[in-house]
């Protein structure tokens, strides 16, 4: 049996990350900060003027999800993970920020394992496809930047016991690729 | 006389809003038996716990009317329309457009089409729909929507083999895509593969593969071979549902082929996630 999941509150701090290994189940309560391709590219731009991000992301945890509209009596329609690969290229500044997680599917490039052990960060994997279920963990949803984008704008959810996996911790620990040590046929 | 048979274009727009939906909100239920067949097969236990989520997941979207996933896709429509149908009133083209402006706006569905990579503006209605048109013998129109995420699609490809390359090379193509994809693709997953035919021939093909019903086999024996061949070695990976390690990376490798030029080998492979997302209506 696998070991229970630990229960995390948002934000984070350094103990927290250091805390986690590759491959455990986590469940995470607390705000987190949805933002994908479009939102990344503006935060991006926003530092290179200068400027500071619409919202102070030291301890933070960016969800890289862009939801369906809510449907009446809804707050939030779907809003699982989308693959988190194309955000790679702003990971580096936002960790060095102060950024502490991030939430997302699939691998992930050598810089950002390597940025996420320099700055103490970690990268979580939730279970995509499973939007409508991830949905029932959000409860509440306000907007923080970005309108314009639509469902690529920057929102603040606060979520219970949102689950996820531990795939890339702070030691270099990569779940993907022990998993596939672990579970592949010669 | 001939008989033609008249569909209006505003039935065809209003039935094409209603599969949209239905296709990103019910998940067919070919696809949820496979599902519960991988839940019993799969050892790992915490890639059980994966599956067994997006069975529950599934039954909450139907429950709640929510769309299983967030990516609702870009809408691929397969029209087989036959020769003495007549659409009335309209295009069939703009029908099926003004069903998906409908379906995705009434099903609270996300806009996920820019009108061109080069300025990236959404086209705000999740049009213009993929369609693909076949045009068949007699007084039937079959349309089909099959909702396709960005997450799998990113992570197809194609290539254009020589015969000498062998159909080794071809398993070893597919195997590859799939490590390629890892997590990204949202395992377990529904895998197309086209095989044969022209460059673009090649690519639809392999998503046509992905509208069989899981479980039913290539009926030619050989191409069927094939398919278990590949799901074997697939599953073989251990990369396991959503990557976290497992026997199931696979629910179904389903294989098209296509005849082909003497000098080409074309393969193709369409990923398609666990959402398998697709609905279809024929006017008979």
């Amino acid at each position: 049996m696998p070991e229970q999941p630990i229960r995390l509150a948002t934000p984070l701090c350094d103990d927290d990350v250091i805390a986690l290994r590759a491959g455990q189940r986590v469940l995470i309560s607390g705000a987190i900060y949805t933002a994908r391709d479009a939102a990344h590219r503006r935060m991006a731009e926003t530092l290179s003027q200068g400027k500071p991000l619409p919202f102070d992301v030291r301890g933070q945890i960016i969800y890289y999800a862009g939801p369906t509209p809510a449907p009446p009596g809804h707050i939030i329609g779907a809003v699982g993970p989308t693959t988190a690969g194309r955000m790679d290229a702003y990971v580096l500044q936002l960790v060095e920020l102060g950024l502490k997680a991030m939430i997302g599917k699939g691998p992930r490039s050598e810089a950002v394992k390597a940025a996420l052990q320099a700055h103490r960060a970690v990268y979580f994997g939730a279970i995509g496809g499973a939007g409508a279920l991830l949905a029932q963990t959000v409860k509440s949803v306000a907007l923080v930047a970005y309108e314009d984008l639509g469902t690529e704008a920057i929102r603040r959810l606060v979520v219970e016991v949102f689950p996820a996996i531990v795939i890339n911790d702070c030691y270099g620990g990569d779940a993907y690729l022990e998993a596939r040590a672990m579970w592949r046929r010669a | 006389m001939h008989h033609v048979k008249c569909l209006p274009a505003a039935d065809i727009a209003a039935k094409v809003a209603e599969l949209c939906v239905q296709a990103c909100v019910t998940l067919p239920p070919d696809v949820l038996a496979a599902l519960e067949r991988a839940h019993e097969r799969e050892e790992s236990e915490v890639g059980r716990g994966i599956i067994a989520r997006l069975i529950e997941n599934a039954a909450l979207a139907r429950e709640l009317n929510l769309p299983m996933c967030q990516d609702t896709g870009l809408a691929v429509v397969f029209v087989a329309i036959g020769e003495e149908v007549h659409i009335a009133g309209g295009s069939l083209r703009e029908a099926i457009a003004a069903g998906v402006r409908q379906g995705y706006a009434q099903g609270y569905l996300r806009q996920s089409v820019v009108r061109s990579p080069l300025d990236r503006r959404n086209t705000g209605d999740n049009t213009p729909p993929v369609i693909h048109t076949e045009i068949v013998l007699g007084d039937a129109l079959t349309i089909t929507v099959a909702a396709k995420g960005a997450g799998s699609e990113n992570m197809s490809r194609l290539r254009m083999m020589i015969p000498s390359d062998g159909i080794e090379a071809v398993k070893r193509f597919v195997v590859e895509a799939v490590e390629n994809a890892g997590a990204s693709a949202c395992p377990p997953l529904v895998i197309g593969v086209g095989l044969g035919g022209s460059f673009e021939q090649c690519a639809l093909a392999a998503k046509q593969a992905l509208l069989r019903s899981l479980g039913e086999p290539n009926p030619d024996p050989a191409t069927a071979e094939l398919e278990q061949e590949l799901l074997d070695l697939v599953n073989a990976t251990g990369i396991g549902p959503m990557g976290v390690g497992g026997r199931v990376t696979a629910l179904a490798v389903n294989v098209e082929t296509r005849p082909c030029h003497i000098a080409s080998q074309p393969v193709a492979v369409n990923l398609q996630c666990h959402a398998a997302r697709h609905a279809s209506y024929t006017w008979e």
